[in-house]
């Protein structure tokens, strides 16, 4: 039964992957007529990466660029905003505020922050550059880190940091040599979901840059779109931007089951 | 005179004293800034008409036009019943296929870290990919599902483009997208579990249905509940893969609530009305936090 049902997941979860994959190394005509016999080419993904026409690889920068500054900024100070509330006796309505501020602004759709953020990149001449992405990327990502963090500080049992004070340690050092290198699977974990998050993050990056700006999701979405919709580029495009989360499930899975599941279960 | 030595101890030591400071200070800011600046200016812009000429934008002070824009949008009715039924639909299903599974997966002896391992995948791919991929799943003609029901004989469904069927399948991929996560929340409760009071109820002489529902549930309600609240709200922000797969379409059939917020902003340029548009789905969002803390809250006391 359980077996079963196990196998029957796995299916589902799979079967779309692998009918996109197949679909992406057939000719059109072959896409068109629904055959499974044909001649696989590679000419979906050549034409994705290196015709003049797709913006493909000009994405896959900007996204890369995007996604590792976002998540290095937001790593720096959602650690440091996760220990400061954790370590110091801050007032109540300053923690409690701040992370009720964050959760709510994790639940409210980003959409209806968009206009304002698009009247207020314009008015300080950031409309339509990768600086203003990176900063609501980083925004974007805050109320995760933050919490994400705090429970693993909150992990560490309080003899520790107070054995390093003890000794001759000042906050600073106690924080840097002694609390920081006990929470690197937190970083990890924060670091990996932040990069994905910012990678696959389509609804601010749709409306606040243009071409020569756009990122990943925005130029698969555009093969979508098309009036003349390319339907094995539209797979190749897809399988691509997939690419990055399927490197991190293989290599950072552990620590991002436990970001992911980390203190809904507490 | 101070020595370099002097001055950076004198450095180290202002930065220990305001340790607590400076480390939350640049998270307040930014948060400030980002968010807060935004939503003050939301409500400035619902009571303002907006518009752009020659490149400069001018405000002017209408409190009433917005309101009337409103009451004129004949697509908000079916957006808030469309976004009302999505949620409601997507979300039970979630959580119940999730809930199945997680019980089913955490009995097992073996195959847990394989089922975990794969899970994550739909919750990592970009969302717009999983439109992208299920656009050509739907697709009439030659499609994943049209092939599956040609097999069996039945004649070709338009799964996108009728009325009556675009909001399902947009559902439907809802939940392909998020039974994982569901999963892996339940399935971390279901490990979680004491096994003592699972034995002890075994070795009294409980039956598996008495089990499930007498023991195994009771104790899986905190994280059934954290969970539901949690992909109800989020479910709210659904708008990747409905802009790929229908476009809200055909007519106003699939649109939901952040894809009208789109429209509204940046195909019909209407600043002020989607700000206004905008301060309601807050509240909402507010509203709905207060009271499930309320709710948990009252019910945790009982």
């Amino acid at each position: 039964m359980g077996w079963a049902l196990l196998c029957a997941a796995l299916l589902l979860i799979l079967v779309p992957f692998a009918w996109i994959l197949i679909a992406s190394f057939k000719h059109p005509i072959d896409i068109l007529s629904g055959t499974w016999s044909f001649k696989p080419t590679l000419d979906n993904y050549t034409d994705v990466v290196f015709s003049r026409r797709s913006d493909f690889m000009a994405a896959v920068r900007n996204s890369l660029l995007v996604a590792v500054a976002s998540t290095s900024i937001v790593l720096v100070i959602g650690t440091l905003a996760a220990y400061s509330l954790h370590r110091f006796a801050w007032a109540r309505w300053v923690s409690v505020g701040f992370l009720g501020w964050t959760l709510a602004f994790h639940l409210i759709p980003v959409l209806t922050l968009v206009g304002p953020w698009y009247l207020a990149f314009k008015s300080i001449g950031l409309y339509d550059t990768k600086f203003a992405l990176v900063l609501i990327h980083v925004s974007i990502n805050l109320p995760m880190t933050v919490w994400l963090m705090m429970s693993f500080f909150r992990d560490i049992p309080p003899e520790i940091e107070q054995a390093a004070l003890v000794d001759g340690c000042h906050p600073l050092a106690a924080f840097w040599r002694v609390m920081l290198p006990l929470v690197v699977p937190g970083l990890i974990a924060a670091g990996v979901l932040a990069f994905v998050f910012s990678w696959n993050e389509f609804s601010v990056a749709l409306n606040l840059v243009s071409q020569t700006n756009a990122t990943v999701p925005v130029v698969v979405a555009k093969f979508a779109q098309d009036y003349e919709i390319q339907h094995g580029q539209m797979a190749a495009a897809s399988m691509l931007a997939t690419l990055p989360a399927l490197a991190l499930m293989v290599f950072g899975q552990r620590f991002i089951i436990q970001g992911l599941t980390m203190g809904s279960v507490k | 005179m101070t020595t370099p030595a002097a001055r950076r101890r004198g450095i180290v030591e202002a930065l220990n004293r305001s340790f607590r400071h400076w480390g939350l200070l640049p998270a307040v800011v930014l948060f400030a800034l980002l968010t807060g600046y935004p939503i003050v200016n939301l409500l400035r812009m619902a009571v303002s008409t907006i518009e752009f000429r020659d490149g400069r934008e001018s405000w002017t002070f209408t409190p009433g036009r917005n309101w009337e824009l409103l009451l004129a949008d004949s697509a908000l009715s079916p957006v808030v019943r469309n976004t009302l039924v999505f949620v409601l639909v997507a979300v039970t299903l979630e959580m119940l296929i999730g809930l199945a599974l997680a019980l089913a997966i955490g009995a097992m002896e073996r195959g847990k870290s394989l089922a975990r391992a794969l899970m994550i995948l739909p919750i990592l791919v970009p969302p717009v990919a999983i439109g992208s991929m299920f656009k050509l799943m739907f697709n009439h003609d030659f499609g994943f599902f049209n092939q599956i029901l040609g097999w069996i004989g039945i004649a070709p469904v338009s799964w996108l483009g009728s009325p009556s069927l675009a909001l399902l399948s947009v559902i439907l991929v809802d939940v392909w997208h998020w039974v994982p996560f569901i999963f892996l929340i339940l399935f971390a409760a279901v490990e979680g579990l004491p096994r003592e009071v699972l034995e002890a109820a075994q070795v009294d002489g409980a039956t598996r249905s008495q089990q499930l529902w007498r023991v195994t549930l009771p104790l899986l309600v905190p994280a059934i509940v954290v969970a539901l609240v949690f992909r109800a709200v989020l479910a709210f922000k659904t708008f990747d893969e409905v802009f790929l797969l229908t476009g809200g379409g055909p007519g106003t059939s699939s649109e939901l609530l952040s894809l009208h917020l789109y429209k509204v902003f940046f195909e019909q340029n209407q600043l002020g009305y989607g700000a206004l548009l905008s301060v309601f789905t807050i509240a909402g969002v507010l509203a709905l936090l207060v009271i499930a803390r309320w709710v948990t809250r009252r019910w945790a006391t009982r």
